[in-house]
């Protein structure tokens, strides 16, 4: 599905990535996990475009999409939550998924806006509320919805538990599980190692630029090593 | 708190004193050939230090005072309100609109020569407003150079009717497509810069295309300006005693009617009018089109508009190139109506009351834009008496704006979108 081959990325002159080799498989849940600063973030962004791999290829279903921009990569099958939700604050949480399918033809938003209610039934209590005005849970639902509109076949999600409250992070652990059930591979950016580990199928463990180990979830889990690092011990 | 007021109150007084003594209290005069500076005379300083202590007692009571301000919120009938229920407000805009333009058709035939010109000013500023809108308060781009596609559009016009006699109506689509290709290319360096960096370079921008047209004397004529600008025609027909234009007639003696200087004027207004409307439908047209959703979308945030796929490129430049297209719009009717054209018409000060326009109307509400346009081309019109001060009352009204009503006299609602069986 998506293929990172050795991919460096420079911010200037600094390099973040230092030849990170990831591969995200049809249907899967990959979780990529590392402590602040570990590139995890940047890793997406590339992955986007934004930046561009300086050297290295990314494959996404095949074809190389290292050097394509922003635009055309995330209209390709991919889509993104952002880190922090990033929903419009100013549009309702209708027009924020419609924004999502801003390339769909209407009769296919008509459909998808129907999916994502079904699956956040919370969000068509709250279709026409302006979404700055909803908590950090629904918000994430929302950029979770807004995301699942373009139809994509990858969904990459930048933090989605960051900053929410322990029952709601579980909610949307559950979601992310029932998208994989739907047939959509999910890569899965965390600090939240514990949950990440345990719903994924695979794990990469990134530090300082590098991939420091892959396994499967329950196996990373078991690691002691990252059990002292992101684990808490 | 008392001691933090009074220090302040204080820091107050003193500033108006500096302030208020070199500009008020000392005088040049000229004596022969040389300026020797003199003191005022005791009532200015007994003046002086009245504001003082005006300022001094204002700022040490200042809370309590803006406290009572409560009382005009109340005595305000719209405050508090209930906002309007969407389908009653589209309703009532719409009323509103049609309403104005009715007003505007029949304006003309009511009123003095007088009033007809100030009314064409008041189109054209109308149109600025609404091109402006788009920039600004749906794309969230802060363009402080602005008038430099006004002047592209007016000089459009202006030299191609006087090097080559092309006409106003030949003209008006070049002025504001050339305008348009102005937008399009002072976007592309612009695209990566936000906020204050954009307001720089914008300003910049039109500060270039002034001094350009202020210094290509051989082209432009520099200082002196362009004059002999040709009056738009309706069907071959001139407004002038003369006719001018080869194969033409004259409107007054078509139709049989003594000459008047008036069918000018308000043929003039009527194009004007025909225009701003054109501009209303077509943006309004565009608000609801995906092109103006994806414009809110990055004015809302522009890494979630990218990551959906939008080009922020694309984005950006439509939204650079569909405002400037109508300020070249508006250049055009401009030239056309001065019938003279100089550097001196497209100055800051234009692109800032531009911007007044669209903030005190509320960023990228339409009727908003249009009342705003309104009543700052003709307050200071009714303030002639008050020459001098123009300027201080169009400063004072903008600040008393800010503090009663910062979002604008009509803040922009959308029209929200809603799906049909959802």
């Amino acid at each position: 599905m998506l293929v990172l081959e050795d991919v460096y990325t420079h911010y200037g002159k600094i390099e973040a990535l230092h030849g990170v080799s990831v591969e995200v498989r049809a249907g899967e849940i990959v979780a990529l996990i590392g402590a602040n600063g570990a590139g995890k973030t940047t890793l997406l962004m590339t992955v986007c475009g934004n930046p561009q791999a300086s050297s290295g290829r990314i494959l996404l279903e095949g074809r190389d999409i290292t050097r394509r921009p922003t635009a055309e990569i995330m209209r390709s099958g991919i889509s993104i939550v952002p880190e922090g939700r990033r929903v419009f604050p100013g549009l309702t949480v209708e027009e924020n998924l419609y924004m999502g399918g801003f390339f769909n033809e209407r009769a296919d938003n008509e459909r998808g806006i129907g999916r994502v209610y079904e699956l956040f039934p919370r969000l068509k209590e709250r279709g026409h509320q302006r979404a700055g005005t909803m908590s950090g849970g629904e918000q994430q639902m929302l950029a979770i919805g807004r995301a699942l509109m373009s139809k994509p076949r990858l969904m990459i999600l930048d933090e989605p538990s960051l900053g929410l409250a322990p029952l709601v992070i579980r909610q949307i652990f559950e979601i992310i599980a029932q998208l994989r059930d739907d047939g959509i591979t999910v890569f899965l950016v965390e600090q939240n190692a514990h949950q990440a580990l345990h719903l994924a199928d695979r794990g990469y463990v990134l530090e300082t630029g590098r991939v420091r180990l892959q396994d499967t979830g329950l196996n990373l889990l078991a690691n002691p090593d990252v059990q002292n690092a992101y684990l808490g011990g | 708190m008392m001691a933090q007021s009074f220090r302040h109150a204080l820091f107050c007084g003193v500033i108006t004193l500096i302030i208020a003594w070199p500009i008020l209290g000392l005088k040049l005069v000229a004596e022969g050939t040389s300026i020797t500076v003199r003191g005022a005379d005791a009532f200015t300083w007994a003046a002086v230090a009245v504001a003082a202590v005006v300022v001094f007692t204002f700022q040490l009571f200042r809370d309590r005072l803006m406290g009572r301000l409560e009382v005009l919120q109340a005595l305000n009938p719209l405050a508090n309100r209930e906002p309007l229920p969407d389908a009653k407000r589209i309703r009532l805009e719409n009323i509103g609109m049609v309403l104005l333009i009715a007003v505007a058709l029949v304006w003309p035939f009511l009123v003095s020569r007088g009033s007809v010109d100030l009314a064409t000013l008041v189109l054209i500023y109308i149109m600025l407003a609404l091109g402006l809108n788009v920039v600004v308060g749906l794309a969230g781009l802060l363009d402080l150079g602005y008038v430099a596609f006004y002047a592209v559009g007016a000089y459009t016009f202006a030299l191609l009717s006087s090097y080559w006699g092309v006409s106003f109506w030949m003209a008006l689509p070049i002025g504001a497509l050339l305008a348009a290709l102005f937008g399009l290319v002072l976007g592309f360096p612009v695209l990566r810069l936000r906020g204050d960096y954009l307001a720089i370079v914008t300003l910049g921008f039109g500060e270039i295309i002034r001094i350009l047209l202020n210094n290509w004397t051989s082209l432009t004529g520099g200082p002196n300006g362009i004059g002999g600008i040709p009056d738009p025609t309706l069907f071959g027909m001139e407004f002038g005693r003369r006719v001018r234009g080869e194969g033409n007639v004259s409107f007054h003696e078509t139709f049989g009617i003594p000459y008047s200087s008036e069918h000018k004027v308000i043929f003039l207004y009527l194009i004007a009018l025909v225009l701003a409307v054109f501009t209303a439908l077509v943006i309004r047209r565009l608000m609801r089109m995906p092109v103006g959703r994806s414009w809110e979308a990055l004015r809302e945030d522009e890494i979630a508009a990218r990551s959906l796929g939008l080009s922020r490129t694309g984005v950006k430049l439509s939204a650079f190139t569909i405002g400037a297209f109508f300020a070249g719009f508006a250049g055009t009717v401009f030239a056309s109506k001065q019938g003279f054209i100089s550097p001196e018409s497209f100055v800051f000060l234009e692109s800032a009351i531009i911007l007044a326009i669209v903030v005190l109307g509320g960023m990228g509400s339409q009727l908003g834009v249009i009342l705003a346009a309104i009543a700052v081309t003709i307050l200071p019109e009714l303030a002639r008496e008050f020459a001098e001060y123009r300027m201080l009352i169009f400063g004072a009204a903008m600040v008393l704006m800010m503090v009663w009503r910062p979002q604008g006299l009509l803040p922009m609602r959308r029209r929200h979108i809603k799906l049909k069986g959802v």
